[in-house]
């Protein structure tokens, strides 16, 4: 439900709404609780996650809204669409 | 301080601020009252570094809320966050990049405060999804991450680990061990200095766990497509945890990559790393170039303020103020110095990677390619360890531990940049373009 606190994004297609604030990496563990937030797939196919958390390791890359961004640097917005790995 | 839109081609600022960590702020604020344009820029979304990242789930200490705010009320300061740094724009200009648009800053006085990263050694399963960062996970738990009534194992060095494992708790996780790889001795040595600075034998009190081991470290994390246990030695003897997750991390490593790249000199910095050569007024060895935090060696946020308000005094040609805060750093250095001393890493974690253990995460390199290889060069021409999206980052600092290779020489972009913000430089008068 929408609130003033929360924004509503789409990971993969499917909305999921979070508290203001909230990291994409955040939510694409919110969004994969089984799977930890998956981010990538590794260039052997390995699934990856985030990582270090605060932008050097480049695991938590994913498309936001059509660039290339890192999950751990970026904020939730409404209307943002998220494509992660599946 | 306006926070808006950013500007475009290209723009000017007397006082030019790599990172709003301490640091950052403590640079912007000190050089402020000077009435100097100042630009500050950090790759995260808000203020604040590493140790007071913001967040929904984030608790900043009241002196991080005041700087935060005493730095909205200058006028002649402009932050910008979500900007990265993506190269030198010939002499006295950086190129910038954000969610948007690449554009090139120039400036008359640099400030470098581009802090520290963790040092994340391989192990076999530090790839699979559940494991990350010590600090990671402070960061990620910060930033909204849900881990309530996850069951954690922290492992490592330094006392990060017991940083990472308050937050944990906070958030409702279950700390089941805090592994710390140095010896009781040393981490009592280290406790018994703690009485120079009250503040900090403070802090760890309130962070003192019945979870915490010393000579203890990890082994490796299994698990089907996720973390499911992880195996710690101790003693000789291995002990395998059921959890649901594990951060690791040990110690911090200072980002260099810029300063290196605008020629400024390294110097040993403790803990057997390379850091920005300062003297005593925070200048490094190229001309109009400050630094200040941990890209001049690991040393804390208190160490920080002191350099930072040091570097932007200096910045400002205010000397004789900047050199007031001397006897302040000199009092967080000794402490940094302890850490060190007392944290210091064994060489036994030099094994910790198997041959099949991918050591870089970008190219999938496993530790028996690069064990044959002699060097970083020849690593990278037969591996292409270090030439992917992280650009040795990762792998150049735990090359570095493991093989004592040199790390990688930072080159542009120093981040991945899109197209766009490369090709805008490429067409400024007076700059050549870019590899």
């Amino acid at each position: 439900m929408k609130t003033p606190d929360t924004v509503t994004l789409h990971i993969n297609g499917r909305p999921l709404s979070v508290k203001t604030g909230t990291s994409v990496a955040a939510a694409l563990r919110i969004a994969d609780a089984p799977r930890m937030g998956v981010a990538r797939r590794s260039v052997h196919g390995e699934a990856r996650a985030p990582f270090c958390g605060m932008g050097i390791c480049q695991e938590c890359r994913v498309d936001i809204d059509g660039l290339r961004r890192l999950a751990c640097q970026a904020h939730c917005e409404d209307g943002m669409v998220v494509e992660a790995a599946t | 301080m306006n926070i808006d839109n950013p500007p475009t081609t290209i723009e000017h600022c007397n006082i030019l601020i790599i990172g709003a960590g301490p640091a950052g702020m403590a640079a912007a604020l000190a050089a402020a009252p000077s009435g100097a344009r100042i630009v500050v820029i950090d790759d995260n979304p808000a203020p604040g570094g590493q140790i007071w990242r913001d967040g929904p789930a984030a608790h900043l200490p009241p002196q991080a809320l005041r700087m935060r705010e005493a730095l909205a009320r200058c006028a002649n300061v402009r932050l910008l966050c979500c900007t990265r740094v993506v190269s030198t724009a010939g002499a006295g200009a950086l190129l910038f990049e954000d969610a948007r648009q690449g554009w090139v800053q120039r400036y008359d006085k640099l400030i470098l405060c581009t802090g520290a990263r963790e040092l994340l050694l391989p192990f076999p399963g530090w790839t699979l999804p559940g494991v990350t960062g010590a600090g990671g996970l402070q960061a990620l738990v910060k930033a909204g991450m849900p881990i309530e009534g996850e069951r954690i194992v922290i492992a490592g060095s330094g006392p990060l680990l017991l940083a990472a494992a308050g937050t944990a708790r906070q958030a409702g996780a279950q700390v089941l061990r805090i592994a710390e790889q140095a010896g009781l001795p040393a981490v009592a040595g280290f406790t018994a200095q703690l009485l120079h600075w009250p503040g900090k034998a403070r802090q760890a009190l309130g962070l003192a766990s019945t979870r915490y081991r010393t000579s203890t470290h990890v082994v490796s994390a299994q698990g089907a497509g996720r973390v499911e246990s992880v195996k710690l030695l101790h003693a000789g003897r291995e002990t395998e945890i059921a959890c649901d997750r594990l951060a690791c991390g040990f110690g911090l490593v200072p980002n260099t990559e810029l300063g290196r790249l605008l020629g400024c000199a390294l110097a040993p910095a403790g803990g057997g790393v390379q850091a920005l050569s300062v003297n005593s007024l925070q200048a490094t060895s190229v001309a109009g170039v400050y630094a200040a935090g941990e890209c001049t060696g690991v040393g804390g946020s208190e160490r920080a303020l002191a350099q930072g308000r040091i570097a932007g005094l200096a910045a400002v040609e205010q000397n004789a103020a900047a050199q007031s805060y001397i006897p302040e750093r000199a009092h967080w250095q000794a402490f940094a110095d302890q850490l060190h001393r007392h944290f210091a890493l064994a060489p036994s974690l030099k094994t910790l990677a198997q041959p099949d253990t991918l050591v870089c995460r970008c190219e999938d390199v496993p530790q028996a390619r690069l064990a044959a290889c002699g060097n970083w060069t020849e690593a990278k021409l037969h591996t292409r360890c270090g030439m992917g999206a992280c650009q040795g980052r990762v792998c150049g600092a735990a090359a570095n531990f493991l093989f004592g290779w040199e790390p990688p020489a930072p080159r542009p972009p120093l981040s991945p940049a899109r197209i766009a913000t490369l090709a805008g430089t490429a067409l400024l008068p007076g700059h050549d373009g870019l590899p």
